[in-house]
């Protein structure tokens, strides 16, 4: 028992808590953003993968980190460009289509993989993001280590979260977004585009997406493997669920989240010889059915999620 | 028609033409709007309002004809077709018949929604708030600006999007079908505040269908009828049988309730309570149908309505109360028990609840006995004799249709209805329930649909009939119950009301301060 | 300008020309990773057909790979026909498969005609069993069976690997995490001598015609079609929408179910954590070509199966990666997609 308490109570497990969390942050705000339109991308799990490996391939080929982010990004905002246009103006199923993303997502990464390295049979690395100590901070007790010895892309998912949810509250644009997932006829009917609107929010919300995958390959693992996104994307939707569509929620949910798969991870290497791997391995799955699950009664869905406008019809 | 009958125009719509596929819905339509002139505009359901002010708003684009706005100096500048944001900036301002508002943000962020550039890096509510204010001094139109918009009446709500259009400094100001949702008393404050807002010189565009109201407030009278204008004249000297006339543009054989005494109770509440998918419940009705009576019930949409009609058609458990027909209790709450029991029932969505559009018109037919040997042969449909059942409906009811396995979304609104009618009446229930049966049918679809309820009646059916149409309660019922509020009045012989005692008992006074 | 107009009822000429044209568009644009990959792309796509279909064997191995295909087709046609997005087919094959070894590898002694019986109804209810969860949770408290299926799939493989290292470890396979074999009696059959086409297609092939036989004719069909078109309707007539809604979910499970039992005791023989490429997801595109039509399934899934077959053959000569039919399938469910909507408008140019 005083081991597990030890393990809570250590830097070194928080500050792998937030390190876990990351690439679920970005593809919670993600999906959010989305969705707060009244958009579904069910593509994430897709882009997850995209993102990975377009950062990593950029930086194999030769590029800087940060133009591999770059890249992530837009091969995201691409995936999502398609999810929106087949979604939004033409309004096809949500879910199907978010479905045909994820596979052709999927599937171009891995087959751009194979063009690119044909016979390679264990996957190549690359020098990843360092950990980046902010001058002051990092020497706080606790705190320190925790939040601000990360990776440069930690800072930048905790600094679009910020950005999110002052967007979200507090500009026109968020207000108009926001209300274009509730009632689209009352945001044409004051003269704004619910389609450009929802495309742009879902193109944003795709690239943020990429940005986790991204994570996976250039702050992680540093190399591209098949299957490597092991349903990610599918625990960010749930978890956006979860956190009842609010940044501040999903940012707590996130973290939870991280925390939680730090804590089997060391769970493992304590109780590893009694319980078999699998077992842990397969509780973030059952913990994302039963977060489903309790929020279900009081779900506050945005009213127009899923729900294709078409204009002049009322 | 000219521009001299009007003083100062600000809108002037000219030879506009919108064809969807065969249908013509507005036939070279030209109108002028004048500041500070209320301007009626007249027709029944299909008839084009609708489409032409979508046009004006850019919601459509006209196959043909131009529309013209004046700018603050009053001079007339081309409005470019399909832009609301163009509409928007010419200071035309739309009310619609299903309120364009987002229910879980407050009153302020609706009114202030698209009035700032979306880039910009903030609100500013602040100042938003105190304008706000103002609008509401001068216009007398008050509500709370941090409310939820979830939280607010139909009324509120009303205002709310009457102060969203006046908040952009609009100067024409069109309502479409603005009272289909107050009590006739809160109809009268509404008109109040467009005379006033007419008189500092707003142009108001008023659709509607009910002739007393344009009589009551218009300055003018265009009409329109199979997408034409076929008059356009001042109210002062019109009558409502003029008027009529107009608009219908042929004599419809109005049916007529002939004398007929009651028999026994069919459909008892007592003491009923159930709760509404949506909104108010049903709390504690008490109510009698009896054999060859067609009980009303008035309301304004929303007041447990839904709730007293789920009960009913089995949708929906009494929570509290009794439910008696022909003096046993239903017990059990289920669609199939209210069928096998004899009650036929019309519902208040027929394209939500009472089709299933994919579907044949005889598989549609069926669906309410699906697990009866006229339908099954151990777990095969019948086909052949749900076909034959369906053209005998069709011949019938003269339900004009490609054929019995036609998919029956094909079919226009009137001849859906009359198959759902058909469906309920085939099996001569003793008891009908008719929520809203009317509702956005054309003069002869409604016509026949009050046809079919009076014949059952005079068959010695009981109707519940629940309808938002008073001239259509005064003209069908034997008495006339209000609900308000969830709660049901007590019905009163038709021929002892008038429309101002519905009208109040509506608003939710009770009987004894009527 | 391009006008759309709405088409009431598209020509049945014109519903079966959708997806072959959806198929065709999507061969089309996989001609741009291929190039891309510096494939010869006339060779490349006569490798794909000859692959598919150009011997005898080759029209055996897509049969074969279209057999699992065909009844994940179904599961996801029935499940989407009432609205019920099913995308667990991927997790309820393995459930199918892990029962089917469980009760044929030795469990329990018989005949054929005694076993293989069992075995099928085995798998077909551990995959029923897995999609009620879903659905129970959807009917009961309003969870997405979108995402509780997908995460299911995960739990699923991870149980199966669990099963296949410890109780259900064969102690003759050489430490591979794989099962003990099915028994003979309990196989499928092989249905021609030295090909591996095997008896799972006429177990396919039977579901898909019982399957449409109860959609188009019977009264439970009438049923699960209305309350997929329109449960509000469908509830205010008086049908049980709640248990159709469970129902279908039973049958969608137990189609994937049985694609589990047919690749394990027709195919491999025994199970591994690899058994399936994939087949729950492809599944969905099947069924979205096949216009969710039980018949149509058969068709789509040889028509996938094809490409997946064709490309190994076009990757083994060329050295372009197989990786190109997982993306001409993508590609195909975005295209029919497109395609459905362009049955139900007209453009008009003008």
């Amino acid at each position: 028992m005083s081991a597990l308490l030890d393990i809570l109570a250590s830097a070194s497990f928080w500050a792998a808590a937030v390190r876990i969390a990351t690439p679920l942050l970005f593809g919670v705000l993600g999906a959010l953003i989305c969705e707060r339109a009244g958009v579904l991308n069910l593509g994430i799990e897709g882009i997850f993968t995209a993102g990975a490996l377009a950062g990593w391939l950029t930086v194999y080929l030769g590029g800087s980190l940060w133009l591999g982010v770059l890249v992530a990004a837009l091969t995201g905002a691409g995936f999502g460009l398609l999810h929106a246009l087949l979604t939004v103006p033409l309004g096809l199923s949500q879910h199907v289509t978010g479905i045909g993303i994820t596979l052709l997502a999927t599937s171009t990464a891995y087959f751009g993989y194979r063009v690119a390295l044909p016979t390679v049979a264990s996957p190549p690395r690359i020098e990843p993001f360092a950990p980046l100590s902010i001058p002051g901070l990092s020497d706080l007790p606790f705190l320190g280590p925790v939040l601000f010895q990360q990776t440069a892309l930690t800072y930048l998912a905790l600094f679009l979260f910020a950005l999110s949810a002052y967007v979200l509250a507090r500009t026109p644009l968020g207000l108009a977004l926001r209300a274009a997932g509730e009632n689209p006829a009352a945001v044409e009917a004051q003269g704004l585009d619910v389609h450009r609107l929802r495309i742009g929010a879902v193109v944003a919300g795709s690239a943020l997406m990429a940005l986790g995958g991204a994570f996976l390959t250039m702050a992680a693992f540093n190399a591209f493997f098949f299957e490597m996104t092991n349903g990610r994307g599918w625990i960010c939707i749930a978890l956006t669920v979860f956190a009842s569509w609010r940044p501040g929620k999903a940012l707590v949910g996130a973290l939870l989240f991280g925390a939680f798969d730090a804590f089997q991870v060391r769970l493992q290497t304590v109780a590893g010889g009694l319980v078999p791997g699998q077992v842990f391995l397969m509780l973030p799955y059952l913990l994302s059915i039963l977060a489903l699950v309790l929020v279900a009664r009081r779900a506050d869905y945005p009213k127009a999620l899923m729900v294709p406008y078409i204009k002049g019809q009322r | 028609m000219t521009l001299s009958s009007t003083p100062v125009p600000l809108l002037a719509l000219e030879g506009i033409t919108k064809r969807f596929g065969p249908l013509v819905a507005n036939d070279r339509v030209s109108l002028t709007l004048g500041r500070g002139e209320i301007l009626a505009l007249l027709g029944e359901n299909g008839a084009g309002k609708t489409t032409l002010m979508n046009i004006l708003f850019g919601h459509y684009v006209a196959d043909e004809g131009t529309i013209q706005v004046a700018d603050q100096a009053g001079v007339l500048h081309l409005l470019p077709s399909g832009q609301p944001r163009a509409a928007l900036a010419a200071g035309i301002g739309m009310v619609h018949q299903h309120f364009a508002l987002a229910e879980s943000l407050t009153v302020i962020e609706n009114v202030v929604l698209g009035t700032r550039p979306v880039w910009r890096p903030t609100l500013r509510l602040g100042a938003a708030r105190e304008a706000l204010g103002r609008l509401m001094a001068e216009s007398g139109l008050t509500v709370s600006p941090e409310a939820r918009v979830a939280e607010l009446s139909v009324g509120e709500k009303q205002r709310v999007e009457l102060l969203k259009v006046l908040y952009r400094g609009a100067r024409v100001l069109v309502l479409d079908e603005p009272t289909a949702v107050l009590t006739p008393q809160e109809a009268e404050g509404l008109f109040k505040v467009l005379r006033r807002l007419a008189a500092a010189g707003l142009g108001v565009i008023f659709i509607s269908h009910k002739l007393g109201e344009v009589l009551a407030l218009a300055d003018r009278v265009a009409v329109l009828r199979g997408g034409q204008k076929v008059a356009e004249r001042p109210v002062a000297g019109a009558d409502r049988a003029m008027l009529a006339g107009l608009m219908v543009g042929r004599a419809v054989a109005q049916s007529r309730r002939e004398p007929r005494d009651p028999g026994r109770p069919l459909l008892e509440l007592k003491g009923a309570s159930a709760r509404g998918t949506q909104g108010t419940g049903l709390v504690e009705a008490s109510l009698t149908v009896r054999e060859g009576e067609i009980v009303g019930v008035a309301g304004v949409s929303g007041n447990g309505q839904g709730a007293l009609a789920a009960l009913v058609a089995g949708t929906a458990p009494p929570t509290a109360g009794r439910l008696l027909l022909n003096g046993a209790e239903l017990r059990r709450t289920s669609p199939a028990a209210r069928v096998a029991a004899g009650v036929a029932r019309v519902p208040e969505d027929r394209h939500r609840e009472g089709i299933v559009g994919s579907l044949s018109i005889a598989e549609n037919l069926a669906l309410e006995t699906l697990d009866r040997s006229e339908t099954r042969r151990f777990g095969f449909l019948r086909r052949g004799a749900l076909r034959r059942r369906a053209q005998a409906v069709i011949a019938a009811y003269d339900v004009r249709c490609p054929g019995p396995d036609a998919p029956i979304r094909q079919l226009s609104g009137g001849n859906i209805q009359k198959l759902i009618l058909a469906r309920g009446l085939e099996r001569n229930p003793a008891l009908i329930l008719a929520n809203q049966p009317t509702r956005g049918l054309d003069v002869g679809a409604t016509a026949d649909v009050h046809r079919r309820l009076l014949e059952a009646r005079r068959r010695g059916a009981g109707v519940l009939l629940i309808s938002e149409d008073l001239d259509e309660l005064f003209a069908l019922s034997d008495r006339i119950a209000v609900i308000a509020g969830g709660r049901l009045s007590p019905p009163e012989p038709t021929d002892e009301l008038t429309l101002e005692r519905v009208g109040l008992l509506m608003a939710g006074q009770r009987a004894e301060a009527a | 300008m391009i006008r759309f107009e709405t088409r009431t009822t598209p020509s049945p000429a014109l519903r079966a020309a959708a997806p072959v044209l959806a198929a065709a568009a999507a061969l089309g644009l996989a001609l741009v990773p291929l190039a891309l990959a510096g494939a010869p792309l006339g060779r490349a796509l006569v490798l794909l057909v000859q692959g598919a279909a150009g011997s005898s064997f080759a029209l055996a191995e897509t049969l074969t790979r279209a057999t699992p295909l065909i009844l994940t087709g179904l599961a996801a046609a029935l499940a989407f026909r009432a609205k019920l997005y099913n995308i667990g087919a991927e997790g309820q094959l393995y459930a199918g498969a892990l029962a089917a070894v469980t009760v044929g590898s030795g469990a329990v002694q018989g005949p054929p005609l005694l076993l293989v019986p069992l075995v099928l109804a085995a798998a077909a209810l551990a995959g029923a069993l897995l999609m009620l969860g879903p659905a129970l949770l959807k009917v009961r408290l309003g969870v997405d069976e979108v995402v509780t299926t997908l995460l299911l799939n995960f739990v699923v493989l991870l149980f199966v690997q669990l099963m296949l290292e410890g109780p259900l470890k064969d102690p003759m396979g050489g430490g591979w995490p794989q099962s003990e074999p099915i028994l003979d009696a309990a196989a499928l059959p092989p249905l021609v001598e030295r090909l591996r086409l095997h008896a799972g297609l006429l177990v396919g092939l039977v579901t898909v015609v019982l399957a449409h036989v109860l959609v188009a004719r019977t009264v439970v069909g009438l049923k699960i079609r209305a309350v997929g078109e329109n449960a509000a309707a469908a509830a205010y007539a008086g049908i049980g929408v709640t248990r159709i809604t469970l129902l279908v979910a039973a049958l969608s499970g137990g189609a994937a179910g049985l694609a589990g039992a047919s690749e394990v005791a027709g195919l491999k023989g025994y199970l591994t954590a690899d058994l399936s490429r994939g087949f729950g997801y492809s599944g969905i595109v099947v069924a979205m070509l096949a216009g969710l039509q039980p018949l149509a399934v058969v068709p789509a899934a040889i028509f996938i199966a094809g490409l997946f077959v064709g490309a190994d053959t076009m990757s083994r000569t060329l050295g372009v990666s197989n990786y190109i039919a997982d993306l001409i399938v993508a590609l195909a469910l975005l295209c029919v997609l497109v395609g459905g909507l362009a049955l139900r408008y007209r453009v008009r140019w003008r």
